[in-house]
């Protein structure tokens, strides 16, 4: 196919197309970079616009000197971790009886969990109910109320039985319970979709802060995307940090410490982000498959 | 026919005693759903009391249709409805195109590496959070440093106060989700056109077919189906926009455009402490969503005779 067409205009208009979107979508991320990196008084000028000018880590500093900042990361990795496992632990509970054709209450379980994706009691009577469970404020509100997600459900479901049946009958004429079938079989061969799953409850509770702002009032319970909203959206960053006074200017500082923070909460997505690419495509695809 | 009729004589009991490791494995489950999903529907009476958390459900009066009434007849109602409907009308008509637009244009591109390389890149920005998203876009079209208002400036134009004029809410709100989301949504187009038969084209270009007529009338077609699935997903969707990205983006100079009803229902339940007018305006919230997923599933059976239910 590739050698039996010459490169003509189509394709040239394409690649500039494709090339105009590439750009778009890093420079941001090169902008704030470079910037985060550079002289503060070169940020200041507004002379950075690709390329970092000077070398200045202070910035860098300035955030990790913040008390907020760890808190913040603490909490963020605490939820990374505990919160993801629950989730998945939960998942496969629901969706290992769902995918089996000898569970007789399955159409009526899997009726209840789609119905909640069409209809929900909405953000106040969640929590109200969250309040009367006493774990508003607590760290537990960010984990626990979002502990299943059905369309996560859905998908693990339509990979469980992918699984062909004629491998839990052997196991169960040997005597295997369902715990034998979920142990022994299923678990070992869902590696693929274990991990898509992972990283989808991962992404969210590292990206997410919508509990936080919902159940979490103390500040030192607040997860990485709530304080990067105070220091970046919400002007509270003067207040959190102390900003150098030989900086030549306070904004020119701030700004600095702003690009700084940002690359700071993005840097582990960045890094592994290559590794996992691979498989949160699957994930796409296994769950495209029931849609 | 044995085992069916042997099937249907099963006493419940009988049934709960085959499959009790399986009910214990979904216990867990069970208890979630109850509590987190329909204990907040039964939560949904407090859109008819005037619900103090000190009374509870029990204590708090009973005040009928008043907090609907109440809601109806402010000013927000109107607003809020017109900026959600807005909002879902500009994503729907750039937002989704957009991906499958992206997904096709890759496809004609035939040098698998740099393929490769352009998908990985287009997915970066699902995993940048909306805090963060938000961050770099304020300070891209901040007033005097902002890099997009000194380009304006270099070409003789005059700034523009983007994240403080109402009117630029919206474009904004649609151009930074398609920055976001396009890359990754196209996955899905993208896995649909592999699958297409490659005779197709093979036999189209036999007839002279160009390479524009080529995607119009082959990869478009046979993609069909799954751009209607996800367009009736997307416009079930249309009243459940989230809140988080509006209340990040949004301040007091853009409230007119950028009010919608899950920001509303956020600020009056949570931030104004009056569950109750929250509870009853995102009741209307979910049943009007749940009328227009239903109603954009019967049209798209109606028109292609396929559907989700």
């Amino acid at each position: 196919m590739v050698g039996e067409r010459k490169f003509d205009f189509a394709d040239a208009c394409i690649y500039l197309i494709m090339f105009f979107t590439i750009v778009v979508t890093l420079y941001p991320v090169i902008y704030i970079l470079s910037n985060s990196v550079s002289d503060m008084t070169a940020v200041m000028r507004n002379k950075v616009v690709l390329f970092p000018i000077g070398f200045d880590l202070s910035a860098y500093k300035n955030v990790l000197s913040n008390k907020f900042i760890w808190t913040g990361y603490r909490n963020s990795t605490f939820l990374l971790f505990v919160g993801t496992f629950i989730n998945v632990i939960m998942t496969i509970c629901a969706a290992f009886p769902l995918s089996r054709t000898h569970f007789h209450f399955r159409k009526f379980f899997m009726i209840m969990i789609i119905f909640t994706m069409f209809f929900s009691g909405g953000m106040i009577p969640t929590f109200v109910i969250v309040d009367m469970l006493r774990l508003t404020d607590t760290i537990w509100s960010m984990v626990i109320p979002t502990a299943v997600s059905a369309i996560n459900v859905i998908i693990m479901k339509s990979f469980f039985e992918s699984i062909p049946a004629s491998l839990e009958e052997a196991m169960k004429i040997d005597g295997g319970t369902d715990f034998t079938v979920l142990f022994k079989l299923i678990l070992p061969l869902s590696k693929p979709v274990l991990a898509v799953i992972s990283l989808y409850y991962g992404v969210a509770h590292w990206n997410g802060f919508t509990s936080a702002l919902i159940y979490i009032r103390t500040r030192s319970l607040f997860p990485l995307q709530v304080i990067l909203r105070e220091m970046l959206l919400q002007n509270k960053l003067q207040e959190m940090i102390t900003v150098d006074a030989a900086a030549a200017d306070a904004l020119g500082a701030t700004r600095s410490i702003q690009y700084a923070t940002i690359i700071v909460s993005i840097i582990p997505m960045l890094i592994i982000y290559p590794f996992l690419q691979k498989y949160f495509v699957k994930g796409v695809m296994i769950g495209a498959v029931k849609g | 026919m044995m085992e069916t009729a042997t099937e249907k004589k099963k006493t419940f009991g009988q049934k709960v005693y085959e499959n009790r490791y399986l009910l214990i494995i979904f216990l867990p489950v069970l208890i979630y759903y109850l509590i987190f999903a329909y204990g907040p529907m039964l939560g949904l009476v407090t859109a008819f009391q005037n619900y103090s958390p000190f009374l509870g459900i029990t204590g708090s009066k009973w005040v009928g249709f008043k907090n609907f009434t109440t809601f109806f007849n402010s000013e927000f109602a109107f607003r809020v409805v017109r900026n959600t409907l807005s909002i879902n009308a500009l994503q729907l008509i750039f937002g989704f195109p957009a991906p499958i637009i992206f997904a096709v244009l890759l496809n004609e591109i035939k040098f698998s590496k740099i393929k490769g390389f352009i998908q990985t890149v287009s997915y970066l920005p699902n995993f940048i959070s909306l805090v963060v998203v938000v961050g770099i876009m304020q300070d891209l079209l901040a007033v005097d440093y902002g890099i997009v208002n000194r380009i304006i400036l270099a070409f003789g134009g005059e700034q523009i106060r983007f994240m403080n004029e109402g009117t630029w809410f919206q474009p904004l709100f649609t151009i930074s989700g398609i920055w976001q989301y396009a890359g990754w949504n196209a996955i899905i187009f993208i896995a649909a056109i592999a699958g297409i038969d490659q005779e197709l084209y093979e036999s189209a270009s036999l007839d002279g077919a160009s390479r524009f007529q080529k995607a119009m009338k082959i990869t478009i077609p046979c993609i069909s189906d799954t751009i209607i699935i996800l367009l009736i997903l997307q416009i079930g969707r249309m009243m459940s926009l989230g809140f988080e990205k509006v209340i990040l983006m949004y301040n007091t100079s853009t409230y007119e455009y950028a009010d919608v009803i899950s920001s509303y229902v956020y600020r009056i339940g949570m931030v104004n402490g009056n569950y109750s007018l929250g509870a009853a305006v995102g009741l209307f919230n979910s049943v009007f969503n749940c009328v227009l997923l239903v109603a954009a599933n019967s049209m798209a059976k109606k028109f292609s005779g396929k559907g989700l239910f």
